[in-house]
């Protein structure tokens, strides 16, 4: 797909620690469209936050970086600092989970976003104020502009949240990659959150990455879905395939093992994630999985094409045979 | 007294807990008074599981506490067995608390880093001077969690989450409860590893026949393991009653709008279904709106509401709830 506003090819991240070479994330691709919202779902240590703190250029000197993100046909691997500082917040812009640390407690959150618009765009002050209090109306904050004035000690957890967002899109940003944006906040007022996210979306085009580990937010409001698995993807397409179909067997334990209406036992997937130090060879998910054969282990599996998904499994023939039937 | 499935085991009546919030003015201090828990009545039957749920600040935890008399209630009663437990001595609490446990959310944070695995999960029998072969008893207890005897030599630090949860339950049934209070027990851990805790404890009421309170945010996971439910917004049960009248029929407009508000693992449902999308956060429960404390936040409320508290009454489906519009 080359129309992706962000396009990564074969991303690699390693950690040097003390213990050895962590290597998080494995060889991901992403394809962000314009305008739709992905979904990357997967489990602590998956990998999933990294790729995209990499793509941003935000994971600190010890991690060693390959592959390609290429943002609006930019490359960003490798760029320049100061480039990648300008894109920044302006093309590529981010939501974190906890509002209160992506906030300065002793500004006032107007000044934040006039800040934020600044120190991208050339605007005076004054249309700049007008320009975040605006913002802070389409989030949906309540009397905009009397909350301007305010610290963000004087907000909700999810109006704290609204004001994030209200920065992250100051300067139209083509892509907003949200980390587990609602996983700190109430069912509610996650609603209303996501809500925020879709209006965003639709009303300014803005493609959207929201990583999250709820496969119910995933149903909600994604168009297409990556699922990480032991720092690769190891299924990516379209949602609904992804829960009408899946094809690859932790997909499957992810889904079967989430409490439904009228199942009386839950199918827990056996066993727990790779330790990343030393991650298993071929397939990440083999040590794991119910349907793995030694040829499983020998090589790392191809993504390939069933339907509108792409699947990690060389077994996956084998596995929709057997759901089909 | 002879225990059938069914009996009650426990019951919460009218407790209050309210919590001091001291701060200043200036030079002045000042002294507000936070309401935790609001007048919460409900039982709990031998053999069976109620959940708590509710968001922040609605006092589910709070409830879960008060109850094992962790914290003190300010006032109403605790019966457990017909003992009421806000009377006892402290030498009195500690012979009855060998009868009821607690596990907590954060795994990482309830064992003892610096103590093996056994010994973490022998301290309740050497604090209750159990008699007899504790290592025995050990090694029983971690098989019976799905976990190897031999793990009791390790430490805390060589567990995944989901395995120090075990152990944690391990622990709490070191004493054979009848009672345990589940705080937030898996939400603390990613779905796949979840479930195995859940049906391990839906094994260990079969098998051993105990109570739990169940206290999550996750609707749908109390949906799976409870029997009853407890609804709870700003210190008080809005509704209450058997799980399948509550989550097919619900009456209060908060429960409503909360099992709306939950996302399902189904794009189709998700994306037809009609949702209430509720204005605003939780209000303070420094300063509760009065009469109704869910008005502010309610598509149906009048000016009754704001007057008049609206207290739990039964409703056709079964359950009781308090409300003066119910569904």
């Amino acid at each position: 797909m080359s129309d992706s506003v962000l396009q990564i090819r074969d991303l690699r991240v390693t950690f040097n620690t003390q213990m050895g070479e962590l290597r998080a994330v494995r060889g991901v691709d992403v394809d962000v469209a314009p305008g739709k919202i992905l979904g990357v779902v997967g489990e602590s240590g998956s990998g999933k936050s990294v790729s995209f703190l990499a793509a941003m250029g935000l994971l600190p000197k010890s991690a060693s970086i390959s592959g390609s993100v290429m943002l609006d046909g930019q490359e960003l691997i490798g760029a320049k600092k100061k480039f990648v500082r300008s894109v920044r917040g302006r093309l590529l812009s981010m939501v974190f989970q906890d509002p209160l640390s992506a906030l300065n407690p002793v500004h006032r959150v107007g000044d934040q976003i006039v800040e934020m618009i600044q120190s991208h765009q050339d605007m005076s002050t004054h249309d700049a104020q007008k320009r975040a209090v605006q913002l802070l109306e389409i989030v949906g904050i309540p009397q905009p502009d009397e909350r301007a004035l305010q610290y963000p000690h004087e907000f909700s957890g999810g109006m704290r949240q609204r004001v994030v967002i209200a920065m992250a899109i100051a300067n139209d940003p083509k892509v907003l990659i949200a980390d587990e944006p609602t996983t700190a906040l109430d069912v509610t007022v996650q609603a209303q959150i996501l809500e925020v996210i879709q209006t965003v979306q639709q009303r300014f085009g803005t493609a959207v990455v929201l990583i999250t580990h709820d496969l119910g937010v995933i149903a909600r409001v994604a168009d297409s879905v990556n699922v990480m698995y032991a720092g690769r993807n190891v299924e990516s397409g379209s949602v609904q395939s992804m829960f009408d179909h899946p094809s690859h067997p932790y997909t499957r334990g992810l889904l079967s093992s989430l409490p439904h209406e009228g199942v009386e036992r839950l199918q827990p997937i056996a066993g727990f994630p790779p330790n990343m130090l030393a991650p298993p060879p071929g397939c990440g998910f083999a040590p794991r999985c119910a349907f793995a054969t030694d040829a499983c282990s020998a090589e790392l599996p191809a993504l390939r094409q069933f339907d509108d998904l792409l699947t990690s499994c060389i077994r996956a023939e084998d596995l929709r045979i057997r759901s089909n039937s | 007294m002879s225990e059938n499935r069914g009996d009650v085991l426990l019951s919460v009546r009218n407790l209050v807990k309210n919590f001091e919030l001291r701060g200043s003015k200036g030079f002045r201090k000042t002294k507000r008074i936070v309401q935790a828990v609001a007048d919460v009545s409900f039982d709990v039957k031998v053999g069976q599981t109620i959940g708590l749920v509710g968001e922040s600040g609605s006092g589910k935890t709070t409830v879960g506490r008060s109850i094992l008399q962790l914290i003190q209630p300010t006032s109403g009663e605790v019966f457990f067995e017909g003992q009421d437990l806000t009377k006892l001595s402290f030498e009195e609490l500690r012979e009855i608390r060998r009868k009821m446990q607690i596990v907590f959310q954060d795994p990482f944070a309830s064992l003892d880093p610096k103590m093996t695995v056994g010994s973490s999960i022998a301290e309740p029998l050497v604090v209750q001077g159990v008699e007899g072969d504790h290592e025995t008893r050990v090694a029983e207890l971690l098989e019976l969690v799905g976990l190897a005897s031999d793990h009791a030599r390790r430490f805390p630090h060589e567990f995944s989450g989901g395995q120090r949860q075990r152990i944690g339950i391990a622990r709490a049934l070191a004493l054979d409860p009848k009672l345990i209070v589940l705080d937030e027990p898996v939400s603390a851990l990613d779905v796949s590893i979840q479930a195995g805790v859940v049906n391990l404890f839906a094994d260990l009421q079969k098998r051993l026949g105990m109570s739990y309170i169940f206290i999550a945010h996750d609707l749908s996971v109390v949906r799976h393991i409870a029997d009853q439910v407890a609804v709870m917004y700003l210190g008080k049960i809005v509704e209450l009653g058997d799980k399948n009248s509550v989550y097919s029929h619900p009456t209060h407009p908060y429960t409503k709008a909360l099992l709306s508000a939950v996302p399902l693992p189904d794009p189709k449902v998700e994306r037809s279904r009609h949702r209430i999308m509720l204005e605003g956060d939780v209000p303070s429960p420094v300063n509760p709106p009065t009469g109704c404390r869910f008005r502010t936040r309610c598509w149906k409320a009048s000016d009754i509401c704001a007057t008049q508290e609206p207290q739990l009454t039964v409703r056709a489906t079964g359950q009781q709830s308090a409300c003066h519009f119910p569904e």
